[in-house]
C-alpha cells in the first residue's frame, strides 16, 4: 500500500494557497484596511476613534454575529436577528420603565423572550424540516410587529428605573466600554463553545453533513434547536446594549442588521454551505464591517452613498476570500 | 474504422489518491467500447475527463486526430460528446422537451416546434413518451431515453454510458441494448461501462479492463470469457482475498426481526443472527436489502413488526435509539451517510459514542480521544498522514475503515455493514474481510449486505435472500453458488421465506 500512503505525504509538503486564504484572508483584510485607514485619515488611529468602532461594533453586528455564526455552521440562515434585537430593545425598556422588575430581572426576561423567538423558528427547522430562511423570514416580521406593538410606534424612554442600564451602555472598565468587554466576552465563550465542547463539534459536523450525523446515533434536531434560540438570545443582548447606551427602547433599532451581520460572518470566512467558520474570524469580520463604515465617515462620504460602497467592498472581501481559491480548477 | 478519439497517459490525482495513473485508450467510430473493471477501478473518473467535467492532471486527448483541451463539459458536448450518467442530469420538474433542448432554448419559445422535434427524436429511439410530461413523472428508463434524447439533439460522435442497465429492469435493459446497436449503426462510438459482464460481452465490440487506475488490457469481445475478464478485473483469484474460516462459537440470538413492513421494499421480512454469526443479505440491486438495514436501524419509520435485541424487544423510533440499543450501521453510501467528508478522522472516529471523550460540562477530553483514535486508527489499520487528516483525503477503503472505527468505539452488540467494500481497492478489501471476522469472533451479531454474491459466499455462515421486499429464502455454505442465490432472488411465487 506504499503506492496510497506516498503520495499523502507529498500532498503533506505543498502549500495549499486556498486553505491558506481561507484560514488567513479575514486577517489580511483586516490589517490592510488598519493601513489603509490610517494613511487615510489621522484620525483613524486614534484611541478615542478605535474605541468608537468597537463600541459601534459591539452594539451592532458584533454580538449577534457570534450567533449567525453558530447557525450558519449549521448551514442554516437567521434573518430574524435584526427583528429580535428590536423586540429586546423594546422589551427591556417597557419592563424596565413600566413593569417595575429592576434592571436585573428585566434583562434577564428580554434574554429568554429572545431565545424563545428562537425556540420558535428553530423548532419549525430542526423538528419540521422547513427551510430556515422562509422561518427565520417569518419570525423577522413577527419580532419587529411585536416591538411595534409593544412599543405603539413610538420610543420608550428607559426613566430613572433604567440607569443602572444606562451606567452600563455608558460605563469604562479596564478603559474599554463595558459593552465591547461584553462582546468580547461573548465572541470568547462562543469560541470556547465551538473548539472544545461536544456542541461545538457536532454542530460543525452537522453542517457538513447532516445525515451522517444523525445515522451515528446523534439527535440532530436538539443541536439544530439550540443555535436558534443561542442567536435570538444574543439578538435580544444586542437590544439591550442598545437601550443601554441610547436610554430609549425603539421598533426602529436593529433595521437591516441580519444583512450586516451575515456579511460580517462570510467576511469572516464562514461557509454559507455549513461546516467551516470560526469565531476569531467572525470576531475579524464584524470589525472590518465596523471599520469600512468608520472610515466613510471620516471620509465624508454621504450616508446614501455609503450603503453601495459598502456592498462594493464586501463583493471585494468576497473575491479576497473565496476567488484566488475557485478561480483555481 | 476510423479513430474519434484516442486518450494518451492520461494521470488524475485527488489529494493525496492517484486515481488515474497513465491511461491509454482509443475509440472508433461505429463501435461498441466496453469499459469494465472493478469500483474504484477509475472507469468513471477516466469518463469524466473525456467528458470535460474533469481536468486531468496530464495526459493528452485527440478528437478526430486534433489535440485538444477540456476544460469545461460545454467544450466537450461541441465535440460531440455526450456523457450519460447514472444518475441523470435531468430537471425534474421541466417537461421532456425543455429538458432536450435545456442548452439550446431560444428567448421565444415555440411549444409546438419545440415538442415536434422532441416526439422525433423520441421516435427515432423507437419509444413513446409524451414530450409535454414533466420528468420528474417518468420512469427511470424513460428518463434515460430522455437524457439519451439530449445528446441526440446535438452532434453527437461519441457517446459514454456509465452503468446505465444498473437501475432498469432486464426489458428496458434490452431496449436500450437496441438503442445502442443503432447508435452504432450510424457510426457513433460509443463507450459502456457497466458490472454486467455477459450484457458486457454480448453488446461490445472491444473490451477495456482497468484496474487501480490502470488499463490491464483491451480485447476484442470475441476473445475474451466472463471468467477471464474476471481475471483482469481482480488481478488474483476472489478467494484467496478470504481470511481462513476459523472455528467460531455462535451464541445466542443476539438480533431478530420479526415480520418488519416499511415502505414497498420491506415486506413481512423476518430473521435473527446470533453472536458470533455472519448472516448475509443476498438478492439483486432494489430488492429492498438496504431498506431492512435501514428500517431496524430507525432510519426508516417501521409500520410494522417487532425487533428484538439479545432476547427483549425494542422500541427504536431513530438512528439515536438503535446506537444506544446497540446496533451499528454501516451505510451504503459511504460519502453521503457514512462520513462527515470535511471532518479530521478524530471527530468522525468518535462520533458515534462521544460520551466516552466529554466530561460532565460537555468539554471534549482531547488527550484521551486522540490517545483512543490513534489505538483504533493502529488496530484497524488505518493509512492516514495523521488523525488530524480530514477523511475527504483518504481513499476509499480507508474511508470505509474510518466508519468501522466509529462502530468498533460505539461498541454494540449487533453491526449491520451495507455493501462495505463498495468502492474499495482491492488489498483493503482483503482488510476489512478480516474486520469482519473479527468483528464476529468478539460475539457480535453480523449481518452483511453485499451485490457481490462471492464476498457474501466468502464471509457469511449462510445468507439471505431478498427480492421485491421479501425474504425469499435461505442459503447454506454446501448451497453456494450464483445460480442458486440468483434463482432464489428472482423466483417470483418462492415457498414461504424461512424463519431462521
Amino acid at each position: 500500500m506504499t503506492a496510497v500512503t506516498e503520495p499523502i505525504a507529498q500532498e503533506k509538503r505543498k502549500f495549499d494557497f486556498s486553505a491558506f486564504l481561507q484560514r488567513f484572508g479575514t486577517l489580511g483584510i483586516f490589517v490592510a484596511l488598519v493601513i489603509a485607514a490610517s494613511l487615510w485619515s489621522p484620525s483613524f488611529l486614534t484611541a478615542p476613534n478605535l474605541l468608537n468602532v468597537l463600541r459601534q461594533v459591539a452594539s451592532s453586528a458584533g454580538i449577534m454575529a457570534v450567533g449567525m455564526l453558530f447557525v450558519i455552521l449549521t448551514r442554516g440562515i437567521d434573518l430574524s436577528v435584526g427583528s429580535v434585537a428590536s423586540l429586546g430593545c423594546v422589551l427591556s425598556a417597557y419592563f424596565i420603565a413600566f413593569s417595575g422588575y429592576g434592571v436585573a430581572t428585566s434583562v434577564v426576561l428580554v434574554i429568554l423572550s429572545g431565545a424563545a423567538c428562537g425556540l420558535v423558528t428553530g423548532g419549525f427547522v430542526a423538528y419540521l424540516g422547513l427551510p430556515s430562511f422562509v422561518m427565520s423570514l417569518a419570525m423577522m416580521a413577527i419580532a419587529r410587529g411585536l416591538s411595534l406593538i409593544i412599543s405603539a410606534g413610538r420610543p420608550i424612554p428607559i426613566g430613572d428605573a433604567g440607569d443602572a442600564l444606562s451606567a452600563f451602555g455608558s460605563g469604562f472598565f479596564l478603559g474599554l466600554p463595558q459593552p465591547v468587554i461584553l462582546m468580547f466576552g461573548v465572541f470568547a465563550v462562543g469560541g470556547i463553545v465551538l473548539n472544545f465542547t461536544r456542541f461545538g463539534r457536532l454542530i460543525k459536523a452537522i453542517g457538513s453533513n447532516e445525515e451522517a450525523v444523525r445515522l451515528s446515533g446523534i439527535a440532530v434536531p436538539r443541536y439544530v434547536l439550540a443555535v436558534y434560540v443561542i442567536s435570538g438570545a444574543l439578538a435580544a443582548v444586542a437590544g439591550i446594549i442598545s437601550t443601554s447606551r441610547t436610554g430609549v427602547g425603539s421598533a426602529q433599532v436593529g433595521v437591516g442588521a441580519e444583512l450586516n451581520v451575515i456579511a460580517a460572518v462570510v467576511i469572516g470566512g464562514a461557509s454559507l454551505m455549513g461546516g467551516r467558520g470560526g469565531v476569531i474570524n467572525t470576531l475579524l469580520g464584524a470589525l472590518v464591517m465596523g471599520m469600512i463604515a468608520n472610515i466613510m465617515n471620516l471620509a465624508g462620504v454621504p450616508g446614501y452613498h455609503q450603503q453601495v460602497y459598502m456592498g462594493l467592498i464586501i463583493i471585494i472581501a468576497m473575491l479576497i476570500q473565496y476567488g484566488a481559491g475557485s478561480l483555481r480548477r | 474504422m476510423s479513430e474519434l478519439a484516442r486518450l494518451t497517459a492520461i494521470t488524475k490525482s485527488f489529494g493525496g489518491v492517484r486515481a488515474l495513473r497513465g491511461v491509454d485508450l482509443d475509440l472508433r467510430a461505429g463501435e461498441v467500447h466496453a469499459l469494465i473493471g472493478e469500483n474504484g477501478a477509475g472507469k468513471s473518473t477516466l469518463m469524466r475527463v473525456l467528458g470535460g467535467e474533469m481536468v486531468p492532471s496530464s495526459g493528452e486527448i485527440r478528437i478526430d486526430g486534433e489535440r485538444v483541451d477540456f476544460r469545461n463539459p460545454r467544450a466537450a458536448r461541441a465535440h460531440g460528446i455526450a456523457i450519460i450518467h447514472q444518475e441523470l442530469a435531468l430537471a425534474p420538474d421541466l417537461s421532456v422537451a425543455e429538458n432536450i433542448f435545456l442548452g439550446e432554448l431560444s428567448p421565444v419559445i415555440s411549444w409546438g416546434d419545440l415538442r415536434a422535434r422532441a416526439r422525433a427524436l423520441i421516435d427515432r429511439l423507437g419509444f413513446d413518451i409524451d414530450p409535454g410530461r414533466s420528468v420528474g413523472s417518468l420512469a427511470v428508463a424513460h428518463q434515460q431515453v430522455v437524457e439519451i434524447a439530449k445528446a441526440l439533439s446535438r452532434k453527437l460522435k461519441i457517446i459514454v454510458f456509465d452503468e446505465p442497465t444498473a437501475v432498469l429492469s432486464t426489458q428496458d435493459a434490452e431496449r436500450l441494448h437496441a438503442i445502442i446497436a443503432k447508435l452504432r449503426d450510424e457510426g457513433v462510438g460509443v463507450i459502456y461501462i457497466s458490472h454486467r459482464l455477459e450484457e458486457v460481452l454480448s453488446l461490445a465490440d472491444r473490451v477495456t479492463v482497468m484496474k487501480d487506475g490502470e488499463v490491464v488490457g483491451t480485447k476484442a469481445a470475441a476473445d475474451l470469457t466472463i471468467d477471464e475478464a474476471i481475471r483482469m478485473m481482480v488481478g488474483r483469484p476472489l478467494a484467496a482475498l478470504f481470511p481462513e474460516k476459523g472455528p467460531r462459537a455462535i451464541g445466542e440470538t443476539r438480533l431478530e426481526a420479526r415480520a418488519l413492513c416499511a415502505g414497498r421494499l420491506v415486506r413481512n421480512v423476518g430473521f435473527s443472527v446470533r453472536a458470533g454469526e455472519i448472516v448475509g443479505l443476498g438478492g439483486l440491486v432494489g430488492a429492498g436489502r438496504s431498506e431492512v438495514a435501514r428500517a431496524i436501524f430507525g432510519a426508516d419509520r417501521l409500520e410494522s413488526g417487532t425487533i428484538a435485541l439479545n432476547g427483549q424487544t425494542v422500541k427504536l423510533r431513530s438512528p439515536k435509539d438503535a446506537v444506544a440499543a446497540g446496533i451499528c450501521l454501516l451505510p451504503e453510501d459511504r460519502k453521503l451517510h457514512g462520513v462527515v467528508l470535511d471532518a479530521p478522522i478524530r471527530v468522525n472516529a468518535t462520533m458515534a459514542r462521544l460520551s466516552a471523550v466529554v466530561n460532565a460540562f460537555g468539554f471534549l477530553k482531547n488527550a484521551l480521544e486522540r490517545r483512543l483514535v490513534a489505538d483504533l486508527g493502529a488496530s484497524l489499520k488505518l493509512k492516514a498522514a495523521s488523525m488530524e487528516a480530514p477523511v475527504s483525503s483518504l481513499s476509499g477503503g480507508n474511508q470505509q475503515k474510518v466508519v468501522l472505527a466509529k462502530w468498533f468505539h460505539a461498541g454494540g452488540d449487533v453491526i449491520i455493514l451495507d455493501e462495505p467494500t463498495r468502492g474499495v481497492d482491492v488489498g483493503a478489501k482483503s482488510e476489512i474481510y478480516g474486520i469482519v471476522f473479527r468483528l464476529a469472533e468478539a460475539g457480535k451479531g453480523v449481518l452483511i449486505i453485499s451485490s457481490e454474491h462471492q464476498e457474501l459466499f466468502g464471509l457469511c455462515d449462510r445468507v439471505l435472500v431478498m427480492g421485491e421486499g421479501e425474504l425469499r429464502g435461505e442459503l447454506l455454505p454446501p448451497d453456494y453458488s450464483e445460480e442458486n442465490l440468483l434463482s432464489l432472488a428472482i423466483s417470483r411465487r418462492s415457498a414461504k421465506p424461512k424463519a431462521a
